[in-house]
């Protein structure tokens, strides 16, 4: 060993698993994919120009805004790739190519950056920027539906115009029709009015089963999601079968499917015990079916999800695993 | 429209009455003293008095539990005033300021491994003993500096050095330095060593050029005042007594004594 | 059939990647007597020994050289023969400053040795008598902590001792010291066994080995079997890490949980190592101090891995060189195993009773520490074997929120590394506990 050589000398461990931020991150933008291909096949040009205008302008506003606050770039570490995309799925096709870039601005700058960055910031960076652009440009966002012509299998040009959610707020809708099987398949493969990202279910679950796989999320938050708004669809279905959607309308329409997959399970404004999940999840799940059956809006999910968020602080305060060791009763 | 004032108005009549009632029927006695003393006081709440907050020396000082002259910040004023308010006499204590007494930055000193970890200095130390060469000297991750209310202390080089002129003696940085290298002297004081290495002559020299060898040089130098004496291999100042030589600044061979009068 | 399946799970742990097949299959090589011995006197938990030689006395091999200094402490004794050139202050292996007796050997006669009395019958042998051995042998906890044997095998009066785990779970990677002990020394070990049976009057005994030792777990069952041995059974354990952790290892055994802040004796268990069983035995049946034990010396970045038994106070220079010498791009040198080891700032560190390992690391075997920002994604969480929040924890520290910490039981965090190991932040987390822990301890006693 030379004079100058030094030995390299932390506290231990002095191993790793070799998981990083990075490699996480690249995880889930791999399960998006499916869900952007199926935008592109149902909406076309508009799907590729608002994910490539969401991702684009959210990496230059991280890079922008880190560099005037004097931090250390991250845009290596995928985040910001991610809230594009998550963005952009929250979006109808029609909508402008100006508004998605504001919307980048207030989920990258406003709700994350200014916050202090990644592990920082209390709400989903994407939902904020989703929710900010909804109640700022509400007609753009409700998606100007009148280029999409609703058929059924009958191939009978049913409704032109609204989502099916819309469809059966505004009771436009029969709930038989809604309910029925043929729709149900359409709604499935997303064959549906919606925004781009959200209205193939099939798409999103392969997303999900992979990030399950590799071990990026764990089944807590999606499974407790779905399952209390299949469970709550379900009895109100049962007490009233002409006044309410089947529980597989719910659960394969709006933004359910993209929310519990991968909206609510943004681990930095989720909880981080599972029991803390399981409750985050049911919260969710509650107040989405509350919202789309007592509330004045169609779709629930982002603001069920933005009031969980808001929740996770004291859900780890509250839920916290027993240790090893201490007698019952004993936190 | 008319019911709708009235009613708006009686509430608000109703509600400020229970307020007032609370604020007769809960209030809590309080010597108006304590709070004239705090007024005093200058508001810091750094802890140097060994009290919680200025309130709490305040409080202290009024019921008669607590010297009249701890308050650090604040000096000799303070505690002129504070006789003056309680019409009694204190001597005001001395003003001290807070020294680092290390002087191996990083061109100097050596390090001994490349440390990687929290950027402090209680968690380098816990890593191997810290990655400074000299077992004694400053680590320099600049956990004294964090923690200084006023902002006095400065990394140079890999060490921390007081602004004495900002330095309010609160002992802050005393209590978080893992090497104890920290310490409070009399601020009229201007000359002083920057070593707390106890090492023998050849593995201070072997670790880092500015650090006492033990020569015992200036201590020779200044026998008549008896102003320095050994501790072991470590040569210190004696702050109760003057040093008249300066010439130690010079005639010190690895240059670890500094007379700051001359700033 | 003396092999029966843990039952209970333990929850946490993680798969580092072991690399055992670098120093597993050979035999057990013996270091040639190094020139200079550098013997440190605090080789165990406890007050450090004190020093019963001076400078220029000359001892004979197994000679007391410190004594031990209060109930839990250990004597300490010479491994060869030689001159005492010098008692000196230096660094051990964790950084914090020791005392050192530099012993320069006589290299020409091993014969040079006070006289031991070995037994040709331990079973004769009064349970005092075999715990006076055993404590004048400076017998102590090999495994990594130190703790003074006798201490442990005298437990408090109406704690009674149930059971006796042998610890061959040897669960941190590159270590194969203790599995190579229990294919070369089968007789040493279960007798070992047996001797601690009787000082504690315990019926039943396990060796829990991981299952990644078929060899071993094959050998030692019918060795056992041979013997006609009934009380001891061999439990195979899960390989994961920290198997080999005293608490995790009695509750898959056992299904029992020690409690927080207590000792194992509470729930009727003791758990020893396998290297502190064959040094019992050596001690009650041969009479030898502990003078000597089997390093594993491994990594990518040593020329031959191997396991090396060598005499305390050898420099861990004089190992790397017995090895075959250093590879190029060596980033670390650790002592003990990667997960809970110390990295070593020099190679002049000495061996003690309690190092298990040399490791030469490469940049490609370790990773480096960033001081990100949790995203609390729950790995840490999941891999705690105690079943703590890491990610809270080290957020509490890094606001220095120490009373936080301390509420949510930072003083029950093993150190195991678990959390740190899972983080894709690569947060240095142990290091923020022992940062909150060093703190608490300061504490004034409230």
């Amino acid at each position: 060993m030379s004079e100058e050589q030094f030995y390299s000398v932390s506290s231990s461990p002095h191993v790793h698993s070799g998981a990083s931020i990075h490699g996480i991150m690249r995880d889930v933008v791999i399960a998006m994919i499916p869900a952007f291909i199926a935008a592109v096949i149902f909406f076309g040009l508009d799907a590729v120009r608002l994910t490539v205008v969401c991702v684009a302008s959210c990496v230059i506003f991280e890079y922008l805004s880190r560099r005037i606050m004097k931090r250390n770039q991250t845009i290596s570490d995928l985040s910001a790739v991610i809230t594009g995309m998550l963005l952009a799925y929250n979006l109808p096709p029609s909508f402008p190519t100006w508004m998605a870039i504001v919307g980048s601005f207030v989920a990258i700058v406003i709700a994350k950056q200014l916050f202090g960055g990644l592990g920082y910031n209390p709400f989903n960076p994407a939902l904020a920027g989703r929710l900010f652009l909804f109640l700022s440009f509400a007609f753009a966002m409700s998606g100007n539906w009148t280029d999409w012509n609703y058929i059924n299998a009958d191939n009978i040009a049913a409704i032109t115009g609204a989502t099916p959610l819309g469809m059966l707020q505004e009771s436009t809708g029969s709930i038989s029709f809604l309910s029925s099987n043929s729709n149900i398949l359409n709604l499935f493969l997303g064959r549906v009015n919606g925004c781009i990202g959200e209205v193939s279910s099939l798409a999103l679950i392969l997303g999900g089963i992979y990030l399950l796989w590799r071990k990026v999320i764990t089944w807590h938050i999606p499974v407790a999601y779905i399952g209390t708004v299949a469970v709550f669809a379900t009895i109100l279905y049962v007490i009233d079968p002409t006044g309410n959607a089947s529980p597989l309308f719910h659960l394969f329409s709006g933004g359910l499917m993209l929310g519990a997959i991968f909206m609510a399970t943004d681990m930095v404004t989720s909880p981080t015990d599972k029991s803390g999940m399981l409750v985050f999840g049911i919260g969710c799940g509650l107040l989405t079916m509350i919202i789309r059956k007592w509330g004045s809006y169609p779709e629930g999910v982002s603001f069920s999800i933005f009031i969980m968020n808001a929740a996770t602080p004291l859900l780890n305060r509250v839920c916290k695993p027993k240790m090893f060791g201490l007698k019952k009763g004993k936190a | 429209m008319i019911e709708t004032v009235l009613a708006i108005t009686c509430i608000g009549f109703g509600c400020s009455f229970a307020l007032a009632i609370a604020a007769k029927f809960f209030e809590v006695k309080e010597n108006p003293k304590i709070g004239e003393v705090n007024n005093l006081l200058p508001g810091a709440n750094c802890g140097a008095c060994g009290y919680a907050g200025c309130m709490d020396y305040a409080k202290a000082v009024v019921n008669d539990d607590a010297e009249l002259n701890l308050c650090a910040p604040g000096g000799s004023d303070v505690t002129a005033s504070l006789c003056e308010y309680l019409g009694k006499t204190a001597e005001a204590a001395e003003k001290q300021v807070a020294i680092v007494l290390c002087m191996g930055t990083d061109d100097v000193a050596k390090r001994r491994f490349e440390y990687n970890g929290i950027a402090d200095c209680r968690s380098a130390q816990l890593v191997g003993g810290g990655d400074k060469a000299c077992t004694y000297g400053c680590l320099g991750y600049g956990t004294c500096a964090s923690v200084c209310p006023t902002n006095a202390i400065e990394m140079i080089n890999g060490v921390a050095k007081v602004h004495p002129e900002l330095c309010i003696a609160c002992g802050k940085c005393i209590s978080v330095c893992p090497r104890n290298l920290i310490k409070l002297v009399p601020a009229k004081s201007t000359v002083h060593i920057l070593c707390s290495s106890k090492d023998k002559g050849p593995i201070v020299r072997k670790v880092c050029t500015s650090g006492c060898i033990g020569c015992t040089m200036c201590v020779r130098l200044t026998k008549e005042e008896e102003s320095i004496s050994m501790d072991g291999f470590l040569a210190k100042i004696d702050y109760t007594k003057e040093v008249q030589n300066k010439a130690i600044v010079e005639k010190c061979p690895p240059k670890c004594i500094i007379d700051t009068s001359n700033n | 059939m003396n092999i029966l399946k843990a039952k209970f799970k333990i929850h946490g742990g993680v798969h580092p990647k072991y690399r055992k097949e670098l120093a597993r299959n050979e035999e057990t090589k013996r270091l040639p007597l190094p020139k200079i011995l550098r013997i440190s006197t605090t080789q165990h938990l406890g007050a450090p020994s004190k020093p019963v030689v001076k400078k220029g006395d000359y001892v004979k091999k197994y000679q007391l050289l410190a004594e031990a200094a209060g109930f839990i402490s250990a004597p300490v004794h010479s491994p060869a023969a030689g001159t005492i050139k010098d008692i000196v202050a230096g660094t051990g292996a964790t950084g914090t400053p020791i005392s050192e007796i530099i012993l320069e050997t006589n290299t020409t006669s091993d014969e040079d040795l006070v006289g031991v009395f070995p037994t040709n019958d331990w079973n004769t042998l009064s349970p005092e008598t075999i715990l006076n051995r055993v404590r004048e042998a400076g017998v102590v906890g090999a495994g990594g902590a130190g703790f003074p044997t006798y201490v442990k095998l005298s437990p408090p009066p109406g704690k009674e001792i149930q059971t006796l785990i042998i610890n061959g779970a040897e669960c941190e990677p590159y270590l194969t010291a203790d599995y190579r002990l229990m294919m070369e020394h089968p007789k040493c070990l279960v007798e070992g066994i047996q001797i601690i049976c009787k000082v504690l009057n315990v019926q039943d005994a396990h060796i829990a080995i991981e299952d990644n030792k078929p060899e071993a777990i094959e050998l030692l069952s019918k060795y056992i079997k041979d013997n006609g041995i009934e009380n001891i059974k061999i439990a195979t354990l899960p390989t994961f890490y920290p198997q080999g952790a005293e608490k995790q290892q009695i509750f898959a055994v056992t299904g029992k949980q020690v409690p927080s802040g207590g000792l194992p004796s509470e729930v009727g268990v003791l758990v020893e190592n396998t290297g502190t069983t064959v040094a019992i035995y050596n001690a009650v049946v041969k009479d030898l101090p502990f003078i000597e034990r089997t390093t594993t010396v491994s990594g990518y970045g040593i020329e031959n891995p191997s396991n090396v038994i060598a005499p305390l106070g050898t420099p861990y220079q004089d190992l790397i060189d017995f090895c075959g010498g250093a590879k190029d791009g060596v980033k670390k040198i650790i002592s003990g195993g990667p997960m809970m080891g110390f990295a070593q700032a020099t190679t002049e560190t000495t061996t003690t009773k309690t190092t298990s390992g040399l490791l030469l690391l490469t940049a490609k075997e370790i990773s480096q520490y960033e001081s990100a920002p949790c995203i609390s994604c729950g790995r840490c969480i999941a891999a705690c074997p105690m079943n703590l929040m890491p990610a809270e924890l080290s957020q509490f520290c890094e606001a220095e929120d120490f009373e936080s910490a301390a509420a949510n039981r930072v003083m029950d965090c093993m150190e195991c590394g678990c959390c740190a190991f899972s983080c894709p932040a690569h947060r240095p987390l142990v290091q923020h506990f022992r940062t909150a822990k060093a703190f608490l301890r300061a504490q004034p006693k409230k």
